[in-house]
């Protein structure tokens, strides 16, 4: 590693209406090492990587690449800076073929006429040598899968002798096997002297192939370090700003053979989706929270989905077990009194357009048809039930959802389906978003709905947060339900152990 | 007083009424409404007559539009019911006896629900965009419409099926009552049941909706089906005030004034939030604009360049971007970027 | 196996042009001549032009509603122009070119800057086009210069007796010149990129704002180009030329493999797509007793034809990749 960074940020401030998004932020980066950049959601990660891109502009603060200010004020400005990213929702063009997609924009030409041949030649040439990578790249870029679009977006990047390497959250939706093969071309493009930064979320890749470690929280710096001196920890507490040991109580969970007694809720067997989560079987109880462990891609989402009726079945059985009914349909499944809150509250969640009344009683009123409106003074009544309920704000039934930040428009979204009083209610990352005051308030009333009665099924990246609400905890890795985990076994070490594979 | 010029109704009663204060100054017996056999005429009244059909198809392509879809098959539809119930009664013996005539209009009637239910099968079960999935009726539904005239302008002679068009009741004319009949079908349907709020999430996010429990197939198919209504129950209005149908200039241009009666009066294109009163409204001022520009004596042809300017008016203040740029410009001017990729923030 | 997907609409549209071609030779004397083929250039060499540049809208992700409109006013200043002013075409022609770029222009600058739907703006084009040409006259204005007609009427012999018209040419010239762009230089490919995809491509450092602009102007120049060639054709210029065009040419671009939601097409789809459209009128006239006006019903089902083989194969190609 040199003396001088290849880039340096210092002092750098962002502020959007409302919202504070970095707050006198420091960062370098050398070249040669793999820098990783951490923190929780809405921690300043994504801002960061943002103003190296040219999206953002900043209020304060410089920026320096091999020691000369720039000012980045595009993509294509930070491109030709030398800066190149590739994000998490892999952003080419998936129409074009692959040789395209790396030299879209910088194709070899004669008289202003592109040859293709030579294209070819060169992506060949490129993905062979620098990517180990041999496909063939006159197909179109959707033919391939997530893992490969993604080197191939990596290969965009040192075509344009990118000096730095951005990688926005890079392995969310890589298997075991790509990872490593990410990580292996990670520490050759490091041996080059390529300078990467690396965000994440998963701890034991961070550890894996980062030299140093710097890490945000609520915009602001909290340190950085080198991977060697930082135990795992320490990192995690950093993170959160709590010790862990200090997080408040929660009351104290029935144990998980209390429940063994109980009636059969809903029940999946053999039950199975192409491409999305191999046959398993599962029974839900009466009462239990049933968590649902695993890294990100391992198929707890699609599982959920599948109690839901939000996608169908290719093989097996889901049935909610007292009116013997198949779930087949979102619509059936909440007539039969399950409830499903989405972690894509944008695109699955929220009606932007409309109040938060609106938004709140909207899977009440699917219930009960089109015919049988509730009463406006009926809608107000519920809606500030549950603006007190689950501390939303700003504390107005008509205020429209769109103006609400994420985690007020995630309570909203809970309080809909809390509404539906349902027997089983899956929450998707319920969490997300919501600072750490606010997220224990809602472990807190799983437990209570739990207590009085009501099936969960909690599905969260954050294994303490699973561990702290859930009786039983089914593990996931790789689209598969491997185990079931409950009592004294119910501990971070062995959950971590399962989802690892022994 | 702030809160009335957030209203959203406030922008288009104040163009409408300096449209009428324009045209009384200009000529003041521009009000006036005189009563002759029991009926009432005068400029406003021709308004609301000449208006009716536009107002009614309009109806219809605001629940359309609240559903993120469009249905420009409208106007095809208006000249399908006007050519088929004109057929109709033309083959008769006698083309003045009521059970002729109300069942010549009752299978126009039902030809554009069929019409409108095709629409709605291809938006909502085939899934296919709804500009496109319209657009193939409004080129193959004048072709239908001159197939059902043979080509010929069919000319009826039934006073009964006249009155529907040029008639009057309590001296206003009919078709006044048939919008407003129309009008308050579709209140009723949209504010007093809880179809206005499924229309409504509908248009804001579709797969929200379907995840929330909203049948959305049978929210859309009943939109397009609705709009098929509207537009065929125009098209009879159309036929019998002149009586007669042309399949081929009947309802022309009449998708593009709907689209703009809706946006004027306030509902986005892009689904969402709708406004029924608004949209009446918005029809009104399209109408009066055609009537003060030919009290005026400014060619007619000006009003297709006038309605162009509307529109892009109407539209650039409904753009956010557009106010935003007029505030933010000085700011932001060295960071294209920012506007563009902002969709890119939020996670 | 992917590569042979992305054919398969254009594979379907040429075999259909050609299958209607057989079954009419079979059906009809004199059907299966040359002539009868290059008469269908003849006639639709103006339909050819604007869709080529409807093309290029539609792959870039948007619509352009305006066309039939921007042809009709080419035709009426064209035709006031010369005939009332006395203007000469060497002086109009260019400057009808340049209208109907400048429109363009200004509309996909409006659609790109403020972020507004191109059906709107597009249509409010419509309207001011069309609106315009009644300013200028609400009658036909008839064309008698020289010029024109000798344009009109010249027919360049072919060795085989057959002949075709000047028309043809600019229109063949145009889709070869459209072949080469959208597939050898880097505007082509941008508008495949944004088409694709817009967040990526800006992302990318691709050109959006340009290159958006610039597929508007392309299309307003191709209308004016076809409205210059429908002038030869009709010899006139007339408010209400060009009615319903644009969705003729929309027709033709989709039945030719465009996909509406861009990023995927092929110009000579399009040529195919138009040729089918101009095939049918062919049949429909040899028949002699059907009326011209089942044209538009034939079109309108070839169209949920199309679009719905579009709806299917895309539907696989997911499958496929999952």
């Amino acid at each position: 590693m040199e003396q001088q960074p290849v880039l340096e940020m210092r002092g750098i401030h962002k502020q959007f209406p409302g919202v504070k998004a970095l707050s006198n932020v420091d960062f370098r980066l050398f070249s040669g090492e793999v820098h990783a950049l951490m923190g929780e959601n809405g921690a300043g990660k994504s801002s960061l990587i943002k103003v190296l891109t040219g999206v953002y502009s900043i209020d304060q603060g410089a920026v320096k690449l091999s020691n000369q200010p720039v000012s980045l004020k595009s993509p294509l400005e930070a491109q030709e800076a030398g800066i190149s990213t590739v994000y998490q929702e892999v952003n080419l063009c998936t129409n074009l073929t692959v040789a395209e997609n790396i030299f879209i924009g910088r194709e070899p030409r004669r008289f202003g006429r592109i040859l293709w041949k030579q294209m070819n030649r060169n992506a060949d040439k490129l993905l062979k040598d620098r990517m180990q990578l041999n496909i063939d790249v006159t197909l179109p870029l959707h033919a391939y899968s997530v893992a490969i679009q993604q080197l191939i977006a990596i290969a965009r990047a040192l075509s344009i002798s990118a000096k730095v390497l951005i990688l926005d959250e890079p392995t969310s939706s890589l298997d075991a096997n790509e990872v490593k093969q990410l990580f292996s071309i990670m520490q050759t493009l490091k041996q080059d002297g390529l300078a990467i930064l690396f965000v994440t979320h998963f701890l034991d890749q961070v550890y894996e192939i980062s030299d140093r470690i710097t890490i945000l929280r609520n915009g602001n710096l909290v340190g950085e370090y080198m991977a060697k001196d930082l135990p795992k920890l320490e990192l995690v507490s950093q993170m959160i700003g709590k010790d862990l040991t200090q997080l408040e109580k929660l009351p104290s969970k029935s144990a998980s053979e209390q429940f063994e007694g109980n009636e059969i809720i809903a029940e999946a067997k053999q039950a199975a989706r192409k491409g999305a989560i191999e046959p398993f079987d599962l029974k839900l109880r009466k009462g239990e929270v049933i968590g649902l462990a695993g890294l990100l891609g391992s198929g707890r989402t699609e599982t959920a989905r599948l109690f839901f009726g939000a996608d169908a079945l290719d093989q097996g059985t889901v049935r909610m077990s007292k009116a013997n009914q198949h779930i087949q349909s979102p619509r059936k499944a909440i007539e039969h009194g399950v409830a499903f809150c989405s972690e894509n509250r944008k695109t699955e969640g929220i009606l932007d357009e409309l109040t938060v009344r609106e938004n709140i009683i909207v899977a009440l009123q699917s219930t009960r048809g089109w015919y049988k409106p509730l009463s406006r003074k009926k809608q107000n009544e519920i809606a500030e039930h549950y603006i007190q309920l689950l501390n939303i704000k700003p504390p107005h039934t008509e205020q429209l959802i769109k103006n609400l930040s994420g985690g007020n428009q995630q309570k909203v979204l809970l309080a809909r389906w809390l509404l539906t009083q349902p027997k089983l209610l899956i929450l998707d990352e319920p969490t997300r978003g919501i600072d750490v005051g606010a997220k224990t308030e809602i472990q807190r009333l799983v437990l209570d709905l739990s207590a009085k009665g009501m099936s969960v099924l909690f599905i969260s990246s954050e294994l303490e947060e699973v561990l702290r609400v859930s009786h039983r905890i089914a593990v996931l890795r790789d689209r598969r339900k491997i185990k079931e985990i409950s009592d004294q076994e119910m501990t971070e070490h062995s959950i971590m152990k399962t989802i690892a594979g022994g | 007083m702030r809160q009335l010029y957030k209203h959203h109704l406030f922008w288009p009663v104040a163009i409408l009424f300096s449209l009428l204060l324009f045209n009384f100054i200009y000529s003041p017996d521009f009000f006036s409404i005189v009563v002759r056999d029991g009926k009432l005429y005068g400029s406003l009244i021709d308004i609301l007559n000449f208006g009716a059909p536009l107002m009614l198809v309009s109806i219809g392509m605001t629940l359309v539009i609240a559903t993120k879809g469009i249905d420009l098959s409208v106007g095809s539809i208006v000249a399908i019911a006007g050519a088929l119930s004109c057929l109709i009664i033309s083959r008769g013996n006698d083309q003045n006896t009521l059970s002729l005539v109300l069942s010549a209009m009752g299978m126009a009637l039902l030809l554009s629900l069929f019409l409108g239910l095709w629409n709605g099968l291809l938006v909502a079960k085939a899934g296919i965009q709804p500009i496109i999935a319209t657009l193939i009726l409004m080129v193959a539904g004048r072709g239908i419409a001159q197939l059902i005239t043979s080509g010929q302008i069919i000319t009826v002679n039934s006073p009964k099926y006249a009155f529907i068009g040029t008639g009057a009741l309590a001296a206003l004319p009919v078709s006044v009552f048939v919008v407003a009949l129309m009008l308050a079908i579709a209140l009723l349907l949209t504010r007093k049941s809880a179809m206005g709020l499924f229309i409504e999430a509908v248009g804001c996010n579709p797969e929200a909706s379907r995840l929330s429990g909203i049948r959305s197939v049978m929210v859309l198919m009943l939109v397009y089906v609705f709009c098929g209504l509207c537009a065929g129950i125009a098209g009879l209005l159309v036929s019998s005030n002149v009586s007669s149908a042309d399949g081929n200039n009947a309802g022309l241009w009449y998708e593009l004034d709907a689209i703009l009666a809706v946006v004027i009066g306030g509902t986005s294109l892009n689904g969402g939030r709708f406004y029924l009163i608004g949209t009446i409204i918005g029809a009104l001022i399209i109408q009066t604009l055609t009537t003060t520009i030919y009290m005026i004596g400014i060619p007619p042809e000006i009003t297709l360049v006038v309605k162009a300017c509307v529109v892009l008016i109407v539209c650039l203040i409904q753009s956010e971007t557009f106010r935003k740029t007029l505030v933010h410009r000085w700011n932001t001017r060295h960071y294209t970027a920012e506007r563009e990729a902002t969709s890119h923030v939020n996670q | 196996m992917s590569i042979n997907r992305k054919y398969v609409p254009i594979v379907v549209t040429t075999s259909l042009f050609l299958l209607m071609f057989i079954a009419g030779s079979f059906r009809y004397n004199g059907f299966f001549s040359p002539q009868v083929l290059l008469n269908l250039l003849i006639d639709n060499a103006f339909l050819l032009i604007v869709a080529v540049g409807m093309s290029f809208v539609i792959i870039s992700g948007g619509i352009d509603l305006s066309v039939g409109a921007v042809i009709a006013l080419t035709t009426m200043i064209s035709a006031s122009l010369v005939q009332q002013l006395n203007w000469s075409p060497i002086i109009v022609i260019p400057l009808v070119l340049l209208i109907g770029a400048l429109l363009g222009c200004g509309m996909g600058a409006i659609i790109h800057y403020f972020k507004i739907q191109p059906f709107i703006v597009t249509l409010a084009g419509m309207f001011l086009a069309r609106g315009l040409c009644y300013v200028i006259s609400i009658q036909t204005i008839t064309i008698d210069n020289p010029f024109y007609t000798a344009m009109a009427q010249t027919k360049i012999r072919l060795p085989g007796g057959s002949f075709i018209s000047i028309s043809v040419i600019i229109a063949l010239v145009v889709v070869a010149a459209a072949i080469y762009i959208a597939h050898y230089t880097s505007f082509g490919r941008n508008v495949y990129a944004i088409g694709g995809s817009e967040q990526s491509a800006l992302l990318m450092g691709l050109p959006v704002a340009k290159t958006k602009i610039l597929v508007y102007t392309l299309s307003g120049l191709c209308s004016a180009l076809a409205g210059v060639v429908f002038t030869f054709y009709m010899l006139s210029g007339y408010g209400l030329h060009a009615v319903g065009m644009e969705l003729d040419t929309i027709a033709a671009v989709v039945i030719g493999g465009t996909l509406l939601t861009g990023g995927v097409g092929y110009i000579v789809g399009t040529f195919f797509g138009v040729m089918i459209q101009g095939i049918i009128q062919t049949i429909i006239s040899f028949e002699g007793t059907l009326s011209s006006w089942w044209t538009k019903i034939v079109i309108g089902l070839l169209l949920c034809l199309f679009i719905l083989l579009q709806k299917v194969l895309s539907a696989r190609q997911a499958i496929f990749k999952s």
